[in-house]
């Protein structure tokens, strides 16, 4: 019963905090919602046996990302934005499109079946721990994608500064 | 499954959480019950030294922050990936050591690149 309430309350909220992200005019007050988003997120990963994850989601997304994100809205010119209205009108098309994802969604949910049980059970993450057993499969099994996630953080580097730097060449 | 599994290890830190958002809110909220409020125009203008405020308070920041933001997170990205590599080496051993090597090498182009760029120089 008890983890069932914290999964309902973490998946409300999310939900909830996700609308308020959205829904606000000044920038500013959208980040620092999304900050509370991101403690939310992490408590979900903490409720799905994922606690290298949910330490993860504080540190890079709550800690680097959301800076990042703050940095990017400061940069902007924040009063021209809070003039702007909204960026679509037409509002009936945006609420058949995302009416249709709903009904596709819960019309995909029926045919959802349990698979057997896997080796990574609670039992077996608990004696093991979170990050060990994370770490054993991320470094043997998926190696080629723990490799080319270095490529992708290197076309970061080079894309941030190749952005950042043009101004100044010139 | 969702909702299948309690974390109860991590009970302390819900209870840290809660006196934590509660001693904020409550600080917050005895203050505004309790304080006078006996405002006039002088005490409602931005404080600068003793003069009068000039210019827009939002200016708008440079760039320089967010290239300093970007290679922050993703150096920061590199080291989440060192933390169960290190958990994990004394069982994998010379194998895991080869392809961190080839990680940390990759990255070490972009760091090389970022600083012949000069993306490190404040100017």
């Amino acid at each position: 019963m008890l983890p069932e309430l914290f999964f309902g309350y973490y998946a409300a909220m999310i939900v909830f905090l996700s609308v308020l992200v959205i829904t606000r005019k000044n920038p500013v007050h959208s980040v620092m919602w999304m900050l509370l988003l991101f403690f939310h997120i992490a408590g979900l990963y903490l409720f799905l046996n994922a606690e290298f994850i949910a330490a993860i989601q504080v540190i890079v997304y709550a800690g680097a990302i959301l800076v990042l994100f703050l940095f990017v809205v400061l940069l902007l010119n924040l009063r021209e934005e809070l003039q702007t209205a909204k960026f679509i009108r037409s509002w009936p098309a945006g609420l058949l499109i995302s009416g249709g994802i709903i009904v596709a969604i819960i019309s995909a949910l029926r045919s959802f079946v349990l698979a057997p049980q896997g080796m990574h059970t609670i039992e077996f993450i608990k004696r093991e721990t979170h990050t060990k057993a994370l770490g054993t499969i991320l470094y043997t099994e998926y190696l080629f994608p723990f490799e080319i996630a270095s490529l992708v953080l290197l076309v970061a580097i080079i894309g941030a500064i190749v952005l950042a730097k043009k101004k100044t060449r010139s | 499954m969702p909702g299948t599994y309690l974390p109860s290890d991590y009970l302390p830190i819900l209870v840290f959480l809660m006196v934590a958002t509660a001693f904020g809110m409550g600080a917050l909220l005895i203050g505004s019950i309790l304080r006078l409020r006996r405002p006039y125009p002088e005490k409602l203008m931005p404080y600068e030294s003793g003069n009068p405020p000039v210019g827009e308070p939002r200016q708008r920041f440079s760039v320089k922050f967010y290239i300093i933001a970007m290679l922050f997170v993703v150096f920061d990205v590199e080291t989440v990936f060192l933390y169960p590599w290190a958990v994990v080496f004394d069982k994998i051993g010379l194998y895991a050591f080869i392809e961190m090597i080839i990680f940390i090498v990759i990255l070490l182009v972009g760091y090389v690149y970022a600083w012949r760029k000069e993306a490190f120089k404040w100017d």
